[in-house]
């Protein structure tokens, strides 16, 4: 029932001086509940505005979204977002930054610790729950953040380019660990990204989109990211179909990326 | 004592550190490049040097070492100054300090003067030529009276006496002063001195005055000899060359000038005859002797300044060295310091100054620096409560009855209360200067903090808030917080409520500022993630743009204190009656070198002291700072 409808989301920026940017242009979706999404494209596709809109942060200029049939407006504990520099509140603990959300609810101190330290547990930060923020390393903050996020049990995760500021290393166990939520958790999510690699490992459905004016330009089904819940990712990526649509997307974007500077010159 | 030992210390001190940073220098190799910060990192034993330094200048140049060393040196300089100057007006006469004699210089001058006066006489078309006539004449005639007063035909020999008797005086102190028997005083003079000597305070006693009464065997000499010196040149200078000849001349000038002047209305005419009887008057007065009378006292007078040179000994050696830029002069029978040590107090005189001061019976101005006092409970309550709150209780005052009591009723026992007039035990509180100053800062900081925190969020945040007092702030901020000292004065008054509101104004808007700052400084990031998270907008502010604008805050804090701290100390320059400023404007006007000192170091530990704990707070309260 909770499925996230998109119909016909149009976002239209204008400046004071009358210049106008069509940021979004009919973006029209579903996405049922337990799917994940990656959507990709060249940068000022409009991939973060359909985020932001999602979230609530920004009113599309026409059309909607629907969570579980309920319109977006404003946002909401019931969709959880992660940041790509992780937004972690510096002045917090691990535990008090995981434990934010329960406690904007008054939930009883004792019972939300316990559940934090569960969430720990799951993302592999056990024993670092009294260290403050500002002492972790770029991946362990991301996995804070998730933390934080999935505690509020959201029926639908926003990540946006959560791993782009890691390390190749940490990224690689960051992708696991985000098909590990994903399989455990059953979330939907919807997860932005600059890689295609990453895009097609992860994403159970792909996007591509195009840019001017933001729009999807192709939609792939892939069979990866369930395949990487048994499989070593390492493998998959050298898979030969793997590598083919790596390829085709890798062209399609670069295609995109030459007919904007095309324009521009 | 102590300041001789604490000299040699730091002399010490120096060499050592000195010694050990060559040694440092040769066994380092890890920062041998040129610019590599390593090599500013560490460097203790300079920083001995640096201190030792700053102590041994403070030392020397506020004389204390030469104070500690040769005590009585400032006494003895004093005799020898009273001799010095004693000597300065018959030197004068002569070519010693001067080029010319004395006589010369008069008459060359005067010369001049009568040549000038002619001409412009004769050039003034305003002037009748019958007066231009009498001026001129009378003119020509005082010229010619010069003669009279240098020819030694007319020279009197009761001045030539005179003149002998004198140059035989000097000679005879020349010739017993370096005598150890000099000065032969009688029992009665002896005494005199005695009695005085017992009186006398030592160098510094009293602020920067030195000794003036003789206190050693050589002192004594310079004394007695400055004694003569005086009566010799008094009679000098009492003497006049007024022989018969230039009485002759001058009366006939003076009779013609006074029968000029009969019934002269004010004009210009008798602007000029008041200007001739001037310079007639001037060389009635100068000491004008023919050129060779004065060659023998010339020559006694550079006999005895040599004998008197020779006898000051190794005195002179410790006015060079130990009196850096400057010595003691006398003035008449007063001696004091001129140069750096009468203005750069001597460590051991501040310390003693200093230390007396902290003694809460004596302070200065009757009020303590630093210390408690014994307040009732029921003071601070009454001080505290608003005396309003009886007035809204229910029921009335009580009326007193028939018989003149009154009894108390639940509003007036109210009242009892939040006036403060009931029984109470006593706490200590602390009181004095630097407390008073102390706790205007903290008060006018605090209510800037308390209003201009949330004020400069809500403007952070804001559109309106921010368009709204964004005129106020920005008209009075920029304006410097003295110049609204005597407006705040007058309306609030020289007591603490001025000081506190003009520190108020201060960190207000100082607070403001950073707050604003701070708050739309926060990452969109964290905003959006905090809402996503289920904050309320009231949570948003406490949770999230407090604690994230915390560091711009606390900087701001940090800036007020120094702002404050300097603003009060001037406000309490301007008006008041206690505060560290205060002490120092009364200092100031007593000249009381070494309080000014003293008060200008207080100031200075107490802004380190609120520095290093704002510091203290800001690395406990924000380790985040910068690594977010």
């Amino acid at each position: 029932m909770s499925d996230l409808v998109s119909q016909k989301v149009n976002m239209i920026f204008s400046s004071l001086k009358g210049e106008t940017v069509h940021a979004l242009k009919d973006i029209t979706f579903t996405l049922k509940k337990g799917e994940l999404l990656t959507v990709l494209g060249p940068s000022g596709c409009g991939k973060t505005t359909l985020l932001n809109i999602a979230a609530g942060f920004l009113r599309p200029s026409s059309g909607s979204i629907n969570l579980g049939g309920k319109e977006i407006n404003g946002p909401g504990v019931e969709r959880g977002m992660v940041f790509q520099q992780g937004a972690l509140f510096e002045w917090l603990t691990v535990n008090e930054n995981v434990n934010f959300g329960l406690r904007m609810k008054k939930e009883d101190p004792i019972k939300t610790a316990k559940k934090v330290e569960e969430w720990l547990d799951i993302v592999g930060l056990k024993g670092f729950g009294n260290t403050p923020t500002y002492q972790l390393s770029g991946g362990m903050q991301q996995r804070v953040a998730l933390a934080r996020c999935l505690i509020n049990d959201p029926d639908l995760i926003l990540m946006d380019e959560p791993l782009g500021a890691l390390d190749a290393l940490t990224r690689e166990k960051m992708q696991s660990l985000v098909l590990k939520i994903w399989k455990e958790t059953g979330k939907t999510i919807i997860l932005i990204t600059h890689s295609v690699e990453e895009a097609l490992l992860l994403g159970e459905r792909v996007y591509v989109m195009a840019p001017r004016p933001g729009r999807i330009h192709k939609e792939y089904k892939l069979p990866f990211a369930s395949r990487g819940l048994k499989e070593d990712l390492r493998e998959i990526k050298n898979d030969k179909e793997f590598v083919s649509k790596r390829e085709e997307i890798l062209t399609m974007i670069w295609d995109m990326e030459e007919e904007i500077m095309g324009k521009e010159i | 004592m102590i300041t001789g030992f604490i000299t040699f210390f730091t002399i010490f001190a120096v060499v050592g550190a000195i010694l050990y940073g060559r040694k440092l220098i040769k066994t380092e190799k890890t920062d041998a490049v040129f610019g590599n910060p390593e090599r500013a990192k560490g460097g203790v034993h300079w920083v001995v040097v640096g201190s030792s330094f700053l102590l041994l200048a403070w030392l020397y140049y506020s004389w204390d070492i030469a104070k500690s060393f040769y005590p009585k040196s400032a006494n003895e300089l004093c005799q020898v100054a009273k001799v010095n100057e004693s000597l300065l007006s018959l030197k004068y006469l002569f070519p010693i300090v001067e080029r010319q004699h004395k006589s010369t210089a008069i008459i060359k001058r005067e010369n001049v003067n009568i040549e000038d006066k002619i001409i412009i006489i004769k050039n003034d078309d305003n002037l009748k030529d019958q007066d231009k006539e009498i001026f001129i004449n009378i003119l020509r005639n005082t010229k010619i009276m010069i003669p009279s007063l240098t020819d030694e035909r007319y020279l009197e020999d009761s001045t030539k006496n005179i003149i002998n008797e004198l140059t035989i005086r000097l000679n005879k102190l020349t010739a017993n002063f370096p005598k150890n028997s000099y000065p032969n005083l009688s029992e009665e003079e002896e005494n005199e001195i005695n009695e005085g000597l017992k009186k006398q305070l030592g160098w510094g006693a009293t602020g920067m005055e030195v000794p003036p009464l003789p206190e050693s065997k050589r002192g004594l000499k310079f004394h007695a000899a400055a004694v003569e010196l005086n009566s010799i040149s008094d009679e000098f200078f009492e003497m006049r060359n007024h022989n018969p000849e230039y009485l002759r001349h001058s009366e006939a000038i003076f009779g013609e000038i006074k029968e000029y002047m009969d019934g002269l209305d004010d004009g210009l005419e008798l602007d000029y005859i008041k200007d001739i009887k001037k310079l007639v008057r001037r060389l009635e007065y100068a000491s004008i002797f023919p050129p060779k009378t004065l060659d023998e006292l010339e020559n006694s007078i550079r006999a005895f300044d040599k004998v008197q040179n020779k006898e000051q000994g190794h005195l002179r050696t410790i006015d060079i060295l130990l009196f850096p830029a400057g010595t003691i002069v006398a003035s008449g029978p007063q001696c004091s310091e001129a140069g750096p040590g009468r203005w750069l107090p001597k460590p051991s005189d501040t310390f003693r100054i200093f230390g007396e001061m902290l003694k809460p019976s004596v302070g200065y101005k009757m009020i303590p620096m630093l210390w408690y006092e014994m307040m009732g409970v029921n003071k601070i309550v009454g001080f505290i409560l608003p005396d309003w709150i009886a007035d809204i209780m229910p029921g009335k005052y009580p009326v007193h009855n028939q018989d003149g009591t009154v009894d108390p009723n639940f509003k007036s026992k109210v009242l009892d209360v939040v006036t403060g007039e009931f029984e109470a035990f006593k706490i200590p509180v602390p009181t004095g200067h630097i407390w008073d100053s102390f706790l205007r800062v903290f008060l006018g900081l605090s209510l800037g903090i308390i209003l201009g925190v949330p004020l400069g969020l809500f403007m952070g945040l804001n559109r309106f808030a921010k368009g709204f007092f964004d005129p106020m702030v920005e008209l009075y901020r920029p304006v410097p917080p003295l110049a609204w000292a005597p407006l705040v004065i007058t309306v609030f008054g020289i007591d603490n409520v001025g000081k506190v509101f003009l520190l108020f104004m201060v960190s207000f808007s100082i607070m403001i500022i950073s707050a604003r700052a701070g708050a739309s400084g926060t990452q969109l990031s964290k905003i959006h993630a905090a809402h996503s998270l289920g904050a309320s907008r009231w949570q948003i502010i406490r949770e999230v743009i407090f604690p994230n604008s915390l560091p711009e805050i606390l900087t701001g804090i940090r800036v007020a204190v120094g702002m404050c701290w300097g603003t009060l100390v001037a406000a309490e320059f301007l008006a008041g009656t206690t505060g560290i400023g205060f002490v120092e404007n009364v200092a100031r006007k007593y000249m009381q070198y070494e309080v000014i000192w003293i008060t200008i170091f207080v100031m200075g530990m107490l802004g380190l002291l609120f520095d290093l704990t704002i510091r203290k707070i800001i690395d406990k309260t924000i380790p985040w700072r910068g690594k977010g």
